[in-house]
């Protein structure tokens, strides 16, 4: 609830809602797109201007003239009781569109407001409203069709009525869900604190967002309805006076024998109809989402390229356990590579914590997770020197590298929830890892398990293995993720932002654990952070980050005592607790400090959003 | 302006609170035919007097945004009261309650759902003046005057919320919320999904503008240093109850109730030294705590604070 997220680590930022002109424009640039409402144009324009460009009438027998070749009298022949196959299908096109527009709007009309009602004032209009709605789903729709046609007699807009309130409960349950959505978000109850009225909030903020879903079912439903419309005319139902393109198939069913060629031109008017409907509304789909058009390199194919790697010793191998020395990190974006971590060199020692702090977009999750092997496969990585106990892991391939990570290097995220799989169980979860890093038996594994549960302070540990995700807290998930990344006894523990998360009080007592079995085990400790609580509470050396590079690295002490980089005093000058109350923070240390020459200047948004 | 002080907050509780929270519980609706509903407020009074800030503090589940939005009226309230300007304000139909919008106001805690992502931020910041009946050009000339109080620059107005940081995304927020000159803002939790920087210059201007226009803040967080900076009085909340109420300093200071005192001393404070002496002191206490509960209620549930 109350989780400051870092960006960085959201790799791919969420979309926000887009304008209405930009479905648009990404819908004219699909090219299936284009050529669906060009040929829906077309065949609508076609019906439209029937007695334009055909003077037969589509209704006019001729027995002379049944099954008649193809002459300029009649361009597409005769039909098998002497009609123009041309014009019945020019005129067929407008019983069928209309039909099907018919059906949507009688949807579109029942569905909408109800789904707003039921969807934005909930309560017993919900209930009653979702009820009948199910019900509705329930009904055979081609039945209660046959059953209205035979007692109200052969008429099919009165057909496509009906069949348009069978489809209302999918607009309705479309609409419905989306509204309930919508009127979660912060910005709904920040418009009725401001006073809007509902009638007000639903057209300024909830209609907005139901408008593009509305329209992509539309677009399905009229091709579904022109299906359904001729089924009912080619089962004969229809009215006999009235060309359609359902009529003509029952007649080119009749004479199948004689003149199959019939067949064709009905059949192709629907095909191509109810295909162009369908591809789109997969298309505005697609331009909602805004995924279509936007590749994405399969995965792995960019592997970590080391600009040089030095084979000789490492500056400070004596003792460092992990020695990162010159990491860029950067991303493809629309405008060039974003370069998001340039030039990052660190060291930890065995037994030693260290902290690697920053504010949002500072690239210390991006630097975290490149020691880890685990950037998406569109960053590009290079590292003069990336050596872990001894080894170059710049170089390695992924199955080398699955060798140390997991078993020498550990991971404790900083979503607990998010970092367990849902459907298994815990003790599932973490017995896995262990027999296979270990080569323990399940036996073994399991008691060991327990061990390591009962060791990060579960008092029951025999539950909790039992247990699914959801029913331990969020403290305790997290003591659980700490268990599971010592399980297989790593050197190195990467932490990022592991508290952030959690309440206050469970924080200092999951500090206190990753201290206890750091010092119990000699690991060397990576902990990402933006709080300086948490760094002066467990970290022995401090590197701070800022916008990609290092700024300032040194012991915890030293660097609470006499910082030296000025962004370093300025984030410490930021910290609360021991300003005057009330006090003007900021004016300390002037802005221009923090990598922003006026706090109001748009500069930070870019950092923020993280690169994608 | 409808500040009614000049300028200077004052500290002690006045006669006529502006605000005041009685016995408020407020109930949601469990899942399932016929099973008690969920109480989530089990009797809560506060006072908030005129231009002082109250501090809600507490952890998750403790209740404190609920308290909020039920004094912003979106939450049920199942019994007690919240009087504004000596009226009772809960329970109040959906035309009364509108008009009660250009006292009350509210600042939410994420800058990225609190704004609708399809308006312009002048679209944002004139929809209450527009509501309010406005005229266009005066509720325009309104909108700049407000970017200029929230310091950002005149041609924000014209871009979407996702173009601007979280920061900046804050200060907009801010600005629609004093668009009508409110006499009460509620706060949930406005500082504490931005960096540290970002959060002591928000933390500046709602100090600020609290000094000039003679706003009231409920300032519900869960950080304790942000509630002592900004805060007159403090309420510490606890399962849907308040544990201790005083004034701020006393209060973050040197708590009484032993709740609070567990919350001061797990804050790690950003000095080594000193955060090494709080932390043997929250063990020592933890561990007296412990020992405690062994001899006096043998069945106790492990730690406390650890809860879904």
């Amino acid at each position: 609830m109350t989780l400051p997220q870092s960006e960085e680590t959201a790799v791919t930022p969420a979309v926000a809602a887009h304008g209405r002109a930009g479905l648009l424009r990404r819908l004219l640039r699909n090219p299936v797109a284009v050529t669906c409402l060009v040929l829906l144009a077309l065949i609508s324009l076609a019906s439209l201007c029937a007695p334009l460009l055909t003077s037969q009438d589509p209704a006019h027998t001729s027995l002379t003239e049944s099954l008649a070749p193809m002459s300029g009298k009649h361009p597409l022949g005769g039909d098998g009781v002497g009609r123009d196959v041309l014009a019945r299908l020019l005129y067929g096109g407008r019983t069928s569109l209309l039909g099907a527009l018919l059906a949507v709007a009688v949807a579109v009309v029942i569905g909408v407001p109800a789904g707003l009602v039921a969807g934005y004032y909930r309560k017993w209009f919900d209930a009653v409203s979702s009820w009948v709605s199910n019900l509705l789903m329930a009904v055979p729709a081609i039945i209660v069709l046959l059953v209205v046609m035979s007692a109200v007699g052969q008429n099919t807009y009165l057909a496509m009525a009906v069949f348009g309130v069978l489809m209302s409960p999918g607009v309705f349950r479309l609409i419905r869900a989306s509204v309930i959505s919508v009127r979660e978000e912060l910005y709904v109850d920040a418009a009725r604190v401001s006073g809007l009225s509902d009638a007000r909030i639903i057209r300024r903020h909830i209609l907005p967002v139901v408008q593009a879903p509305t329209i992509i079912q539309a677009a399905q439903m009229l091709g579904l309805g022109i299906v359904i419309q001729s089924g009912l005319e080619f089962l004969g139902l229809g009215s006999a006076t009235q060309a359609s393109w359902g009529s003509m198939l029952n007649d080119a069913f009749a004479n199948i024998y004689n003149k199959p060629e019939l067949m064709v031109w009905p059949g192709v008017a629907l095909a191509v109809t109810v295909a162009a409907f369908g591809l789109l509304g997969n298309a505005l789909r697609d331009a909602l989402d805004g995924t279509a058009t936007r590749g994405r390199k399969p995965r792995g194919t960019t592997p970590r390229k080391p600009v040089a790697v030095k084979h000789s010793a490492p500056p400070e191998a004596t003792d460092a356990l992990l020695a990162l020395e010159g990491l860029t990190v950067s991303y493809p974006t629309a405008e060039g590579e974003k370069t998001v971590v340039e030039g990052v060199s660190l060291t930890v020692r065995r037994g030693e914590v260290l902290g690697l702090v920053g504010e949002s977009g500072s690239g210390k999750s991006q630097t975290a997770f490149a020691v880890l092997g685990l950037l998406p496969p569109e960053a590009s990585v290079s590292t003069r020197q990336l050596v872990f106990d001894g080894t170059e892991l710049g170089n390695l391939g992924r199955a080398e590298m699955n060798r140390y990570r997991g078993r020498r290097i550990a991971y404790v995220p900083q979503e607990p929830m998010s970092n367990l799989d849902p459907s298994f169980r815990i003790g599932a979860q973490l017995v896995e890892p262990v027999r296979r890093h270990l080569k323990l038996s399940g036996a073994e594994a399991k008691a060991k398990t327990l061990a390591l549960l009962e060791r990060v302070g579960i008092a029951d540990p025999e539950r909790v293995f039992n247990s699914y995700p959801h029913q331990i807290s969020g403290g305790m998930a997290q003591r659980v993720l700490i268990a599971g990344a010592v399980s297989c006894e790593p050197d190195l523990l990467i932490a990022d932002e592991p508290t952030t998360a959690l309440d206050v009080t469970v924080q200092a007592e999951v500090l206190d654990l990753i201290r206890s079995l750091q010092r119990e085990r000699n690991m060397g400790v990576i902990l990402v952070t933006h709080d300086f609580g948490v760094v002066a509470d467990i970290c022995d050396r401090v590197t701070v980050m800022q916008t990609g590079t290092v700024v300032e690295s040194a012991p915890v002490r030293e660097l609470f005592a006499g910082p030296r980089h000025p962004y370093t005093r300025m984030l410490l000058a930021s910290t609360l607790e021991d300003a005057e109350p009330r006090s003007p923070l900021s004016r300390i240390v002037p802005a221009s400090i923090a990598g922003v020459t006026d706090p109001a200047v748009i500069t930070n948004s870019v950092h923020q959003e993280g690169p994608a | 302006m409808t500040a009614t002080m000049n300028g200077t907050p004052r500290k002690d509780v006045p006669a006529e609170p502006l605000l005041a929270v009685d016995d408020l519980v407020v109930e949601y609706p469990a899942k399932g035919w016929r099973r008690p509903p969920f109480r989530v407020l089990k009797g809560v009074s506060i006072t908030i007097g005129a231009g002082e800030t109250l501090g809600l503090v507490g952890e998750s589940g403790s209740g404190k945004t609920t308290l909020g939005r039920a004094v912003l009226g979106l939450a049920p309230v199942a019994s007690g009261t919240v009087h504004y300007a000596g009226k009772v304000i809960s329970g109040l139909g959906a035309k009364e309650r509108r008009a009660l919008s250009s006292d009350i106001q509210v600042v939410f805690q994420d800058p990225y759902t609190s704004l609708n992502p399809a308006m312009t931020v002048n679209d944002i910041l004139s929809e209450p003046l527009r509501v309010a009946g406005t005229p266009r050009a005066e509720a325009e000339k309104r909108v700049r005057d407000l970017l200029d109080q929230v310091r950002l620059p005149a041609d924000a107005g014209e871009r979407l919320p996702r173009e601007f940081s979280g920061g900046q995304r804050q200060r907009i927020a801010i600005a629609r919320a004093l668009s009508r000159d409110p006499r009460v803002i509620v706060c949930d939790e406005p500082v504490s999904a931005l960096d540290l920087s970002t959060q002591a210059r928000v933390l500046d201007l709602f100090v600020e503008i609290q000094e000039r226009t003679g706003v009231a803040y409920l300032f519900v967080t869960h950080d304790l240093s942000v509630v002592r900076h900004i805060s007159h009085r403090v309420a510490v909340m606890r399962g849907g109850e308040i544990v201790e109420t005083g004034d701020a300093a006393t209060v973050t200071t040197t708590p009484q109730h032993p709740y609070t005192k567990r919350l001061l001393l797990a804050a790690p404070v950003p000095d080594p030294a000193r955060q090494a002496e709080r932390r043997a002191e929250r063990q020592r206490l933890a561990a007296a705590m412990a020992a405690d509960a062994r001899t006096n209620t043998p069945a106790i549930a492990s730690t406390s604070g650890d809860r879904a």
